[in-house]
């Protein structure tokens, strides 16, 4: 959560939100699955498909809302992925995803939300941090 | 058969909005004539003064530390109990048409059933219900309001106030004659507005059963929750310029903020559009530009809603007579929180635990045939004990998950129960801003303790004498002569508060 106080910084409208989860699998082998931008409605409950051209990415709510979306960084070495949103109703947003191994086959996944206004930060972390659970779940079946 | 109940609610009602609780403002017949042959309550608490924890409260019988919605945006848990499961596994016939707010309204990714339905095209089962058919404010977003009036009056759509702005904050543009915030005249037909459209739904679905069931049907009505856009065809019943100011509202501006500076600090700080502290009204509207001339015209408006809901609650009875089944039927009507509506220079509502907010017009008429008393009950009750009080008409026992009890019938009825106190809570951590409360209201006063958070170390409170003091203009809180009796509420606030769910479901939205 981000802090804000008019009395210090007059209205601000940005908002910028994380969430994480441990899964019990490799960070290779989560990687695998989120490090694929062209897979993301297999583990997002509330994408219902997604179309890649190139560093362009377009999502379908289930709501039947379609975001189109810039891929900034698919980093595999880093295992770091980011993307923006670019309907007009954002003023900003850029989401980040680490895959960060933590040992004994284990790792984390930070899944990070920046976005004005700062409404559609906490929607669309909220959606993501019940990504994160689903990719747990996955993940951890299939093991 | 067995008796039938209409439960009816409102969205932001204030007590003093009803002819049989005083109010003058607007003509409700309806609802005062139920009043007069049934049970009327003068102090009704809610749990919480916003929509989502305090539906879900009405909907479990559960104070939101035990429901687990601890503030807007917070989804109720897809697995919780319901009164209406209950009901309907015992053979009721059950529905909810109107307003739910169980579940976050924005919700792009359809991750929420109560959105989900309207989506797809259903009508139920969800949480107890068979028949679910949803509303709210305005005519956009996934309902089914908002679909039937797409597919059917498109041209009416964008009629409605938009509640929400470009950066989905809540809007503070102002319309009407005073420029006041979520004011708009709406061109829309009476019929096609969202308080027929609820009266008609429940209608059709009455009409659908057979006599000789039973049913349980709460008809939640959106209004008089702002926007204050009622059709423009209905504004002449009440001229805004002939309205007086309510009460509460301090005219002059020293001594209002006088007041503010003896409560705790973020009143004052969101009087002076310092500190909004939560998403219950416009980031971008200070409160103390507010004049005269626009509580007038809000206060007129929602006295328009109010009597449109009151006509509506009458062309329902009306079919139910029609059907045969009045002297089988329980009517409650009541509502989910109140508003501030002028009150110390204030409109909207958050985490400010006073009258405007916290006393709730309550109703219960019961079934002719049940023999029921006439009665006005002064001892506190909640919205905590709605539904063990449905599940005490259907003659079911009241489950052990409700921490409710059925309502008393009379005064003697509550002090042989025990009815003494009732406890309310607001919870709020938004965008940085933590707000916590506890309040709880016995023996004819409300005592609201703080805990640590952005504008409170955890010493603050606020302390009123509801007869001495009903607009609660003087805290008591650092009365010297009090500290006994305050120590005391707060002991015993401790003693029945129940201990909250942690940790403490995912913020899912703004609401």
């Amino acid at each position: 959560m981000i802090w804000f106080h008019l009395e210090d910084c007059g209205i601000m409208t940005y908002g910028s939100m994380r969430h994480s989860i441990s899964i019990r699998r490799s960070a290779a082998d989560v990687w695998q699955l989120v490090g694929d931008p062209a897979r993301v409605h297999e583990w997002f409950p509330g994408i219902t498909s997604c179309t890649v051209e190139g560093a362009r990415r377009v999502i379908v709510l289930g709501s039947g809302l379609s975001l189109p979306e810039e891929i900034l960084l698919d980093d595999a070495i880093q295992r770091r992925f980011q993307y923006r949103i670019t309907a007009p109703i954002f003023k900003h947003h850029r989401g980040t995803l680490d895959v960060i191994e933590t040992g004994g086959r284990t790792c984390m996944v930070v899944y990070s939300t920046e976005a004005d206004p700062r409404t559609m930060a906490l929607t669309i972390a909220a959606g993501t941090a019940s990504a994160l659970d689903e990719l747990k779940q996955q993940m951890e079946r299939a093991s | 058969m067995g008796r039938k109940i209409l439960f009816v609610t409102t969205d932001q009602q204030r007590y003093d909005t009803l002819g049989c609780n005083g109010g003058a403002l607007s003509r409700t017949p309806v609802v005062d004539a139920l009043a007069a042959a049934g049970r009327r309550y003068e102090r009704a608490v809610p749990q919480s003064v916003v929509c989502m924890p305090s539906r879900s409260t009405m909907l479990t019988g559960q104070h939101p530390s035990t429901h687990g919605v601890w503030m807007n945006g917070v989804a109720l848990a897809a697995d919780a109990p319901s009164v209406a499961s209950v009901l309907h596994d015992a053979g009721y016939r059950t529905a909810l048409i109107g307003k739910p707010h169980f579940e976050p309204f924005l919700d792009p990714f359809a991750r929420f059933a109560e959105n989900r339905l309207a989506r797809d095209g259903l009508v139920g089962l969800h949480r107890g219900f068979e028949h679910f058919e949803s509303a709210t404010h305005g005519a956009r977003g996934p309902l089914h309001y908002a679909r039937w009036l797409l597919a059917n009056h498109p041209e009416a759509v964008g009629m409605f106030y938009p509640v929400l702005d470009g950066a989905l904050e809540v809007n503070a543009m102002g319309g009407g004659e005073t420029g006041a915030p979520q004011v708009q005249d709406n061109a829309i037909p009476k019929d096609w507005y969202h308080t027929d459209w609820v009266a008609d739904r429940t209608i059709s679905w009455l009409d659908s059963l057979a006599a000789e069931d039973d049913w349980f049907c709460w008809m939640s009505f959106p209004d008089p929750h702002h926007p204050w856009d009622p059709p423009v065809s209905e504004l002449g019943r009440v001229n805004w310029r002939d309205v007086p100011l309510p009460p509460g509202y301090i005219t002059n501006q020293a001594e209002r903020e006088a007041v503010l500076d003896t409560k705790p600090r973020h009143w004052r700080a969101w009087y002076d559009g310092t500190l909004v502290s939560n998403y219950e009204a416009p980031l971008d509207w200070i409160p103390a530009t507010m004049t005269a001339d626009q509580v007038r015209e809000v206060n007129a408006r929602n006295a328009v809603e109010v009597e449109l809901i009151d006509e509506a609650l009458g062309r329902v009875l009306a079919a139910i007579h029609a059907r045969g089944w009045t002297e089988d039927v329980d009517v409650i009507f009541t509502t989910d929180h109140g508003e501030l509506q002028g009150d110390f220079g204030l409109l909207f509502k958050g985490p400010y635990h006073v009258d405007g907010l916290m006393r709730l017009p309550l109703i219960w008429h019961p079934a002719p045939s049940a023999a029921g008393t006439v009665s006005t009950i002064t001892k506190p009750v909640g919205l905590v004990d709605l539904a063990p009080t449905f599940c005490a008409i259907a003659g079911l026992p009241v489950p052990e998950w409700m921490e409710g009890r059925p309502l008393p019938t009379d005064d003697a009825d509550a002090a042989m129960r025990g009815f003494e106190r009732v406890l309310t809570e607001w919870d709020s951590e938004l965008f940085g801003v933590a707000v916590h409360l506890r309040t709880i209201t016995r023996d004819g006063w409300v005592c609201s303790t703080y805990q640590p958070g952005y504008s409170h170390d955890g010493s603050e409170g606020e302390l009123y004498n509801l007869a001495d003091d009903p607009l609660q203009q003087v805290n008591r809180w650092n009365d010297p002569a009090l500290s006994s009796l305050r120590s005391d509420l707060i002991a015993d606030l401790w003693d029945h508060q129940p201990p909250q769910q942690k940790p403490l479901a995912r913020v899912e939205a703004p609401v």
